[in-house]
């Protein structure tokens, strides 16, 4: 089954890619959905059918070669599992919109074929990302990395005539190949020294990795930080982190349901999945782990300002994604790898469900994508509105505070923020604050999305509002899916997610330390984990009302001195024993439940408080926005123009680079290398065949000279340098 | 004894005795007329013949007291010997019958000189190395000639035979000033005397000229001023049968003789091969651009590939003797496809030789020219076909050896060879079409030689064969 749904994709795109002039347009099409569709359904069969136990599915021997040994194996397990859905689910949802989208195009001629190029690549693109997050090895991983980097490149630049758009795909393709330098340097240095790529050996080893140093550019480091470190540069380059992200906003040049599937739902998180996947050595990797808290953090808050004033409704929307992946990557890096993936879970339904809301904007208002000229569509669009309406209540996080009753975002984004406030580090310190400070952004910028899209009076030209119509029912079905999973996704697996450590151990298959707890680790851990224990006992009053014990509300009620009970229970097993692993010293899941109520409550009040001020900016005054700007030329331009970022790369990097290039075609190639092969070519050589064929007299006393000459040579060469000296 | 000894010579004496008894049988029946017979009957032969020493395998023996050596070397060397003389035979019956050139005189020359190349491969005394090869050239040199009527026929065959005795002159030097320091005319006898440290100066000088004897018979750079002229104004079939019999039998004679009887000196004569290398791969790249016959290409083509079989040899090593042995019958399978190719060239029922003569023969004959195009990149060494293999063995070979500078010379000289290859390419299938083309006559049996040799460049990458197998093993017991 598992193998169906990882090559089902690949079918589709083949048949669709090459097979469409025989099967015609249009079946080529329903086939790559219709397999995809079967792709998703047996995905969410697996995703409910399984045991949480790791399985190894052996397809192919793969490489033999000295002592790399690898199968092309599909490793399934919760996190595998997990990422299936996600990803056909919104790929399948993507196919199915595209037919609406897509249907006509004028970036393209009459009568040209572009639809079954368009679903092939998508089709191809969700191999990719299957052969990704079914990689049962790092070479695998890194085969499906670069295949999803292909696609990407490819549908960023569908749009063959429009320049910006073949610019974006080589931006993302370069930016994205400094990351994967990193990846591959990272994979090197796992296979020198555990001498395996397979995960399993991997993380066998990662404590023994944790104990060596190796040497590198001048410097010993500590071996599990370094690769830690180095993979986490493949993420920042695949999830758009900062200073790696300036491709993201860019490859929105992309038709939209792309921008949806690959660069909101799936491709993008990759990052998140690779540092989660391979957990085992974060886990061993302190440095590395706040690293990414860090950068993970700057991102979010970085992406959050520059998203303030973008006026592209696809650009906000690109920079809110790379501000969540922020917020995954800070989760990831403070050890709470199930609150990552949480949040990648339901971000992937409510992003993926705005990028497909936004394009059926786009869609009705004749492909314009500037907001100010948007306005009033509430009534043109309904369904469309109600669906982005439902997205943004989503992304903001709108739920109840203090209960586990909300839309997905609220639920997988406050995990996220306790679990950075419960690390206690520095770093999950300064993680905190910023994260909160960035929800206020968040829930800022999102409704100023809607209010300057579906609120207000129509701006912009006359005609196309006129014309603004609401999309076909192909596009707005999926709508309506992924509109079930921003509601209720984060309610119905808060529990697995972030629930108690014995609920989510059997989540991903993972041990419990269970009653050996005390005596094997230590007094050390033991204690703080009592204090905890105390903690939460003394204030299990309230505990059920605010609902500590994190599950679906019904549990919590019924269940609560189980749950108690239960609360004692703590991670165990070895490195690579369930879908992640978490160290002894890993008690963030139960610091998380048990942070101040402030804590939990902050990132409610800065969406209030986001969601206020965009009122006031967008709905009572809208004329202070404007106002603002003027005031404070400075930061407006400073956020519009992203930081600069765009710019100093550009001094720095590639300028310079484009100078060393063309110093090299045009000296180096051109003149020395083709120069110096033409010369020869056209010059010398030729000069040689005349000469040999001058040589070539016909007269034999010519030819008996040559020999006799030859000897001759010969013999005073040998007679010089030969064995009698 | 001499029973013994005789059965160890058997397959040669059986050839002889049906050379002449072709021979008398066609003089005493109706001549000419039995030509077509006896080509058949004397290819039917050589291939038996053939069979048969591929079958006998068995131990290294030798007879008439170290004269006549029988090993996997010789036996190696023979079959390719036999096949390739009985293809060529096989693909020029039908050419020769056409221009009357089929003479009964023909066959029974061509297996006289089979007979020549088998003892020079066998040779283990520098007089038996002699006779062969005299045996060998005294049928090549009247067979170059066989269009008594013809101009060049004739001037070819006199070039040949006038350089080729001096060349045998300088051989039989270096082998009586050999005899002089050694004392002896057995291989076995020269290796003790050459001793293990320095050689004798006068061993050396005698090892030059046996070298530059032998390297007039492979054509190699500077002894090779004879074959353009001589592939050119001999009738083509004879050019093919002189592009691939006699180089295998000269190159397995040479290194016969230099592992054999100077197996302690390879560094002397490794640099000299090393030089005759570099100048045969280059000078044949390099001249053969201006060439506008095909067989004069070709005559340069196989003073280069013979560079590339003597950078093998130079690196003086078992892994070097077996790379020579695979790049040799590799190269013998391209030049029976090619001059079955170039046999076929003809207009207005006149055998036409010239390459603008092959444009436009991608649209118009389509297999033929894919056939072509095969061999056209095998020969010019461009990967996957086996042709890159052989050359790929010999630079490996000498990289092995430490002559890194070798291989990478050979691999420019590729670089230019590849040039007048793929402008024969380029003629088929992009040239001007104004031109008057070349109409392909080729009976089934020529096209099947084309067919299949092109087929072996592609099908042989697989495991060329089991061939490499059987060089190493021929190579493992001449070089111990």
């Amino acid at each position: 089954m598992e193998t169906i749904i990882l090559f089902a994709p690949l079918v589709g795109a083949i048949i669709c890619g090459f097979g469409w002039r025989i099967v015609g347009e249009k079946a080529g099409m329903v086939i790559a959905t219709g397999l995809l569709f079967l792709s998703a359904i047996l995905s969410w069969i697996v995703f409910f059918s399984f045991d949480g136990q790791t399985e190894q599915i052996t397809i192919m021997r793969w490489i033999e070669s000295g002592s790399l040994s690898t199968d092309w194996a599909i490793r399934l397990d919760r996190l595998t599992a997990i990422m299936l859905i996600v990803v056909t689910t919104v790929s399948s949802l993507v196919h199915l919109y595209s037919f609406g989208y897509m249907a006509h195009d004028e970036h393209f001629r009459e009568g040209e074929s572009y639809r079954p190029r368009f679903f092939a690549y998508l089709s191809f693109f969700t191999f990719a990302m299957l052969s990704l997050v079914t990689a049962d090895n790092l070479v695998q991983m890194f085969f499906g990395w670069e295949g999803v980097g292909v696609a990407s490149y490819l549908l960023i630049g569908f749009y063959i005539r429009k320049p910006s758009a073949g610019a974006a795909a080589i931006k993302a393709f370069v930016v994205n190949r400094v990351g994967d330098f990193g990846f591959a340097l990272g994979i090197f240095g796992l296979f020198f020294l555990t001498d395996s790529i397979n995960f399993d050996v991997i993380f066998a080893s990662a404590p023994e990795l944790a104990q060596t140093n190796i040497r590198f550019l001048w410097t010993d480091w500590n071996a599990a930080n370094l690769l830690g470190f180095l993979l986490f540069v493949g993420a920042m380059g695949k999830s758009a982190q900062l200073f790696l992200h300036t491709w993201l906003p860019d490859a929105m040049e992309g038709p939209t349901p792309v921008s949806a599937l690959i660069h909101a739902a799936t491709m993008v998180t990759a990052g998140v999945f690779l540092v989660c996947r391979m957990s085992p050595l974060y886990e061993f990797a302190p440095d590395a782990a706040t690293f990414i808290v860090y950068i993970g953090a700057f991102t979010a808050f970085f992406a959050a300002t520059v998203g303030l004033v973008q006026n592209d409704i696809k650009r906000v929307i690109a920079y809110s994604t790379c501000s969540q992946l922020g917020y995954m990557f800070v989760a990831a890096g403070v050890g709470m790898y199930s609150a990552a993936m949480f949040h990648l879970f339901t971000h992937a339904f409510f992003k993926a469900m705005l990028f497909l809301g936004a394009g059926s904007v786009i869609h009705g208002m004749h492909h314009e994508q500037d907001m100010r000229n948007y306005g009033g569509l509430k009534d043109k669009l309904p369904v469309t509105f109600w669906a982005m309406m439902i997205g943004t209540l989503a992304i903001t996080g709108v739920g109840i505070p203090l209960t586990y009753i909300g839309f997905a975002g609220f639920l997988s984004k406050d995990a996220i923020i306790e679990s950075a406030f419960a690390a206690g580090t520095p770093a999950g310190q300064l993680g905190f604050w910023l994260l909160v400070i960035a929800a206020a952004m968040t829930s800022f910028y999102s409704w100023r999305l809607m209010f300057m899209t579906f609120f207000g009076k129509p701006r912009g030209d006359k005609h196309t509002h006129e014309h603004a119509h609401e999309s076909p029912m192909t596009m707005l079905v999926p709508l309506g899916v992924l509109a079930l999973g921003a509601i209720f996704a984060g309610m119905i697996w808060m529990s697995s997610f972030f629930g108690h450590t014995d609920q989510v151990a059997k989540f991903y298959g993972i041990p419990l330390a269970g009653e050996a707890h005390a005596t094997e680790e230590g007094h050390g851990a033991a204690d703080e984990h009592s204090e905890v224990a105390a903690a939460a006992e003394e204030h299990s009053d309230e505990a059920t009302e605010m609902a500590t014990s994190p599950e679906d509300v019904e549990v919590v009620v019924t269940d609560d001195h189980g749950a108690d009970a239960e609360h004692h229970a703590a991670f165990g097993g070895n490195p690579g024993d369930g879908a992640l692993y978490f160290g002894p010293e890993n008690t963030v899941l139960d610091d998380a439940h048990n942070v101040p109520k402030w804590v939990k409550l902050s990132p409610f009040l800065a969406m209030l408080f986001g969601l206020v001020l965009a009122w006031v900016f967008y709905i009572r005054r809208p004329e202070t926005p404007k106002q603002l700007a003027e005031n404070q030329p400075i930061l407006y331009q400073f956020l519009l123009n992203k930081w600069y970022f765009d710019e100093i790369y550009d001094v720095v990097f590639v300028r310079p680079a484009k100078s060393l290039g063309n110093f090299l075609w045009k000296k180096g190639d051109t003149g020395t290398i083709d120069g110096g092969i033409n010369g020869l070519a056209m010059g010398i050589i030729p000069f040689f065949t005349r000469l040999a064929g001058r040589a070539q007299s016909g007269y034999i006393f010519a030819y008996a000279a040559a020999m006799v000459l030859g000897i001759v040579v010969l013999v005073t060469w040998m007679s010089i340098t030969g064995g009698a000296n | 004894m001499i029973s013994t000894d005789l059965a160890i010579l058997l397959p040669e004496i059986f050839l002889s005795l049906f050379a002449m008894v072709a021979l008398i049988a066609a003089v005493y029946t109706e001549k000419d007329g039995m030509a077509g017979t006896l080509t058949w009957a004397a290819s039917a032969v050589m291939i038996a013949v053939a069979v048969w020493v591929l079958m006998s395998g068995g131990n290294d023996r030798t007879a008439f007291g170290g004269l006549f050596i029988d090993d996997g070397f010789a036996r190696y060397a023979k079959v390719v010997i036999l096949i390739s003389a009985a293809c060529v035979l096989m693909m020029s019956q039908e050419f020769m019958a056409r221009r009357g050139l089929l003479k009964f005189e023909y066959p029974v020359l061509v297996v006289l000189a089979v007979v020549g190349m088998m003892l020079m491969v066998s040779a283990g005394d520098l007089m038996a190395l002699y006779m062969g090869l005299e045996l060998q050239s005294l049928a090549l040199y009247v067979v170059a000639a066989i269009r008594r009527d013809g101009v060049k026929s004739t001037e070819a065959g006199l070039k040949y035979f006038v350089l080729g005795a001096l060349s045998s002159g300088l051989l039989l030097y270096g082998a009586s000033l050999t005899y002089g320091y050694a004392g002896t005319t057995q291989f076995a006898g020269i290796i003790g005397a050459a001793g293990e440290g320095e050689m004798p100066l006068g061993l050396l000088i005698g090892l030059v000229f046996i070298i530059s004897g032998l390297a007039f018979k492979i054509s190699a750079v500077p002894f090779h001023m004879w074959t353009p002229d001589v592939y050119e104004g001999a009738p083509t079939p004879i050019t093919a049968f002189f592009a691939t019999a006699p180089k295998i039998a000269a190159m397995g004679l040479f290194a016969r003789v230099l592992h054999d009887a100077f197996g302690n000196a390879t560094g002397d004569w490794g640099q000299i091969l090393a030089l005759l290398a570099v100048l045969s791969m280059f000078l044949g790249g390099i001249a053969a651009i201006g060439q506008r016959d095909i067989k004069r290409l070709m005559a340069y083509s196989s003073i280069a590939h013979m560079g590339y079989a003597l950078v093998g040899l130079a690196s003086g090593t078992e892994q070097g003797v077996t790379a020579m042995l695979i790049y040799m019958a590799i190269y013998v399978t391209m030049n029976i496809g090619t001059f079955a190719f170039i046999l076929s060239m003809e207009r207005d029922g006149r055998h036409i030789t010239t390459i603008d003569s092959m444009r436009q023969l991608g649209s118009r004959e389509p297999v033929k020219a894919l056939a072509l195009l095969v061999l056209m990149f095998s020969l010019a060494g461009v990967p996957p076909l086996l042709g890159f293999f052989g050359k790929f063995a010999v630079l490996m070979a000498a990289v092995d050896a430490g002559m890194t500078w070798l291989a990478v010379l050979g691999a420019i000289a590729s670089v230019i060879g590849a040039f007048y290859y793929l402008r024969i390419v380029y003629y088929m299938y992009f040239g001007d079409e104004s031109l008057e083309p070349v109409e392909g006559h080729m009976s089934p049996l020529t096209f099947g030689f084309l067919v299949a040799s092109a087929a072996i460049m592609i099908l042989g990458i697989v495991n060329l064969f089991g061939v490499d197998g059987y060089a190493a093993a021929a190579a493992a017991t001449l070089v111990n």
